[in-house]
């Protein structure tokens, strides 16, 4: 059986330790997880995990059946790329002044749908979300432009096909930093920082 | 683990003041043991967890606790009183070393899926993670070798979270549970409300809901097959569903072979019993399960010594797998047919749709095998013609002593295998060993944990040389509760089992496996337990019955063939049907 992306879908108790109860299974196998997000779901003291393997379906089968068997989870699902619709998110850190002075970045921010989080005089921030392929490439467009650091989120979530217990569950409240900081001190100021 | 904090002077813990329903952390702990309807609790105390024992110094008159020597003596006890009494076994042990050392036994039950709760004090929750003096990560440490744990810091939270380990513990697949509780919490006084039993949490469920089409397909299929077999493990055990397994057979006409943990749920001696399967199993069952075309698995778990090689293991056959745990299904051998739930449940359902068959012929196959397994093996075993002892014949004379009624809790290694193989047993629970983890030291303090929870029992704890050195500072134990715990070491001078397959996988290169004992009369003697050694055959059956007849706990010790093996055997790597006689 041919290893490929599988996305792991559990919703548990919220307490505390089960990360690791739930991490130590992919451990003890040997599997590597490319990917792992825990948040709360809309119901309360329920939370999500979204967990990126690859592996065989056999053993991503095996694996749900040992993570729903722990006495906080109350089901796992798990589903190949075709069957969500997900998204990571990417934030870039690149000096404010190269930026500034160089065309081609914009359009490059254009290409890939980013935007500004953080404008300072020192760097900026850009933020995009998308598939892991989009989010490199962006990776690859900036390098030239001296990239100073940039992280990328673990994978969320939504399966298609959605039944039963899904639909009791609400999606997720994406949350977003409401308070405009200092750092933001450019952000409305575009036409002063950038030129076509 | 004694040492106690020399910082802290404990209060003296009044005992409950029933007026204002003010209780202690630790009294709450307590009063969950009672109303668990705990009797017995093996422990070891320490700083950290000083407030229980003090607690429990006012409750000696209903909760009878036993003082090990070590904590895994008091772990490895607990899961011997569980499995010969089907009830959850009570640990407790201070923090940092005294938890560390219950790692053993939390992961030997996980495996045998045994019913435990263990307590550990915790330091003072302000003192959580700066290093202080006996504080250890527990709960991460255990997480692997546990069904559940949980670190309580708030005296409010014991008596829900004792209801909800001991529900979790006892229930579905049973397990261990840990509970890790801070001094800060034990010394904490609360209101109490009263302890109300958890049954239902949210995220938990213990039984799968019964698929009755499945069900109906899997009686269905017995019903059409010509050679359908039953492979039975602990799970008819942990069910309490051995009359409902017996039923079963016995309406099908089904041979029934058991692994090593199911042995003893039904009589060994039962007319459709084929014997044990695995390793060091019996030929009939090992040869036949790679002909049989249904196999039916109920409450087993197809571990690799029973299965040998997965890809030659029992391909021609159709596969019926009963179990509780949905995560066993499938996990190693593809069932066909899956019947998830308690085989409490399950079985009456099948037993209702299968025929009434004679299956006569059938089994006659398993008995022609064991005609052979008999002339090869079991009666040069049982009736050496050599002077020296064998560890089969040693076996012989307790079946007829005890004629199938005593408890047997062995260590791990080739008396282990032996005594599974030879002992006779009428009763459930009678077979206590360390089925998956194979860990040894774990024959001692079972077996003193065995007699608590089967009193009235002969308990004979039958372990090898090396497994005693292990946890023999457990007679100190037996030495001072009285236990009645009959010790019979067969001595073979060596590291049996691997000595067998160094001698059979490496080129009897002996590393390491010459192990020399002390003289275990004078050991036992200083510990004021009686004994004897016995070399000579002619001596063996008297001492036997001596040691039975001994009123108190008594050790024996037989010296057997330095360099006998155990046979049958299916080589690591090798198919079931490839088993070896010699």
């Amino acid at each position: 059986m041919q290893k490929q992306e599988f996305t792991i879908t559990a919703y548990t108790e919220n307490q505390i330790g089960l990360i690791n109860r739930i991490a130590i299974m992919f451990s003890r196998r040997k599997i590597n997880i490319e990917s792992l997000n825990t948040s709360p779901s809309e119901i309360e003291g329920i939370h999500r995990f979204t967990i990126v393997i690859n592996e065989t379906e056999e053993v991503v089968r095996k694996l749900c059946r040992q993570i729903e068997k722990q006495v906080e989870v109350l089901k796992a699902y798990y589903n190949t790329n075709d069957e969500i619709v997900w998204q990571e998110m990417g934030l870039y850190k690149v000096p404010t002044d190269i930026i500034a002075e160089k065309v081609k970045v914009e359009r490059l921010l254009r290409e890939f749908g980013a935007r500004a989080v953080v404008i300072r005089k020192d760097y900026t921030v850009f933020e995009t979300t998308g598939h892991r392929e989009e989010i490199e490439r962006l990776i690859k467009a900036l390098e030239p432009y001296h990239l100073i650091e940039f992280v990328r989120s673990a994978r969320v979530a939504i399966i298609k096909d959605s039944h039963g217990f899904h639909t009791k569950l609400k999606e997720f409240e994406k949350e977003e930093p409401g308070e405009e900081v200092i750092e933001n001190e450019f952000l409305d100021k575009r036409e002063q920082v950038f030129t076509m | 683990m004694s040492n106690a904090t020399t910082t802290t002077i404990e209060p003296a813990i009044a005992a409950p003041d029933k007026a204002t329903q003010t209780l202690s952390g630790s009294q709450a702990v307590l009063e969950a043991c009672l109303a668990e309807g705990v009797t017995t609790i093996f422990g070891y105390p320490g700083g950290a967890i000083m407030p229980i024992y003090d607690a429990l110094y006012d409750y000696a008159d209903k909760l009878e606790h036993i003082l090990v020597r070590h904590e895994q003596g008091g772990i490895h006890a607990a899961q011997g009183y569980a499995r010969a009494s089907g009830r959850t076994g009570v640990v407790f042990a201070t923090s940092g070393p005294g938890a560390t050392n219950l790692v053993t036994g939390l992961a030997d039950a996980l495996i045998d899926s045994t019913p435990l709760v263990c307590i550990t004090g915790q330091v003072f929750a302000h003192l959580l993670g700066t290093d202080a003096f006996q504080e250890i990560d527990v709960i991460n440490i255990t997480t692997p070798v546990t069904k559940w744990n949980y670190q309580v810091t708030d005296a409010t939270e014991i008596p829900a979270v004792l209801a909800k380990a001991f529900y979790i513990a006892g229930t579905g697949r049973p397990g261990p549970v840990l509970i890790d509780i801070t001094k800060n919490a034990q010394l904490q006084k609360f209101d109490y409300e009263g302890y109300t039993p958890c049954n239902h949490i949210r995220s938990y469920r213990p039984k799968p809901i019964v698929r009755k089409e499945y069900v109906a397909e899997a009686a269905a299929l017995i019903n059409a097959a010509q050679k359908p077999f039953v492979i039975f493990g602990q799970g008819v055990v942990l069910g309490k569903a051995e009359q409902e397994f017996k039923t079963f057979i016995e309406k099908a006409g089904l041979p029934a072979a058991w692994t090593i943990m199911g042995m003893g749920a039904i009589p060994t001696n039962h007319p459709q019993a084929v014997g044990m399967l695995g390793m060091h199993g019996n030929y009939a069952p090992n040869v036949l399960t790679n002909e049989c075309d249904v196999l039916i698995a109920i409450g087993m778990r197809f571990d690799d010594r029973v299965t040998g090689r997965l890809d030659k293991y029992a391909k021609q056959a159709k596969v019926i797998h009963l179990d509780i745990d949905p995560a066993e299904i499938d996990k190693n051998v593809k069932a066909d047919i899956p019947v998830w739930g308690d085989c409490k449940e399950t079985l009456p359902l099948l037993t209702a749709l299968v025929e009434k068959k004679d299956r006569s012929s059938w089994l006659s196959e398993f008995r022609e095998l064991e005609k052979k397994e008999q002339e090869q093996v079991i009666t040069p075993e049982l009736n050496p013609s050599s002077d020296t002892l064998t560890m089969g014949e040693v076996l012989k004379f307790i079946n007829e002593l005890t004629e199938g009624e005593a408890i047997m809790v062995t260590d791990v290694g080739q008396h282990q295998m032996v005594t599974c193989r030879y002992a006779h047993f009428n009763n459930s629970k009678s077979n206590i060993t360390s089925g998956g983890l194979g860990t040894m030291g774990f024959g001692l303090p079972a077996a003193i944990g065995a007699k608590y929870g089967a009193p009235d029992k002969h308990v004979i704890a039958i372990i090898g040389d090396g497994g005693i050195q292990m946890t023999i500072q457990e007679l100190g134990t037996i030495m001072q509760f009285g236990a009645a715990v009959k010790i019979l070491i067969l001595n073979n001078q060596f590291l049996g089992m691997v000595r067998q397959w160094q001698q059979l996988f490496h080129d009897k290169r002996y590393s390491f496996v010459n192990i020399t004992s002390p003289n275990y009369v004078t050991v036992a003697k200083g510990y004021g337990i009686e004994g004897r050694t016995v070399d000579q055959r002619a001596d063996l059956k008297a001492a036997l019955k001596t040691m039975l007849d001994h009123p108190g706990a008594y050790l024996l010790e037989v010296m057997v063939g330095k360099e006998n093996n155990v046979f049958p055997m299916v080589p690591q790597g090798c198919s079931v049907s490839e088993i070896r006689l010699s």
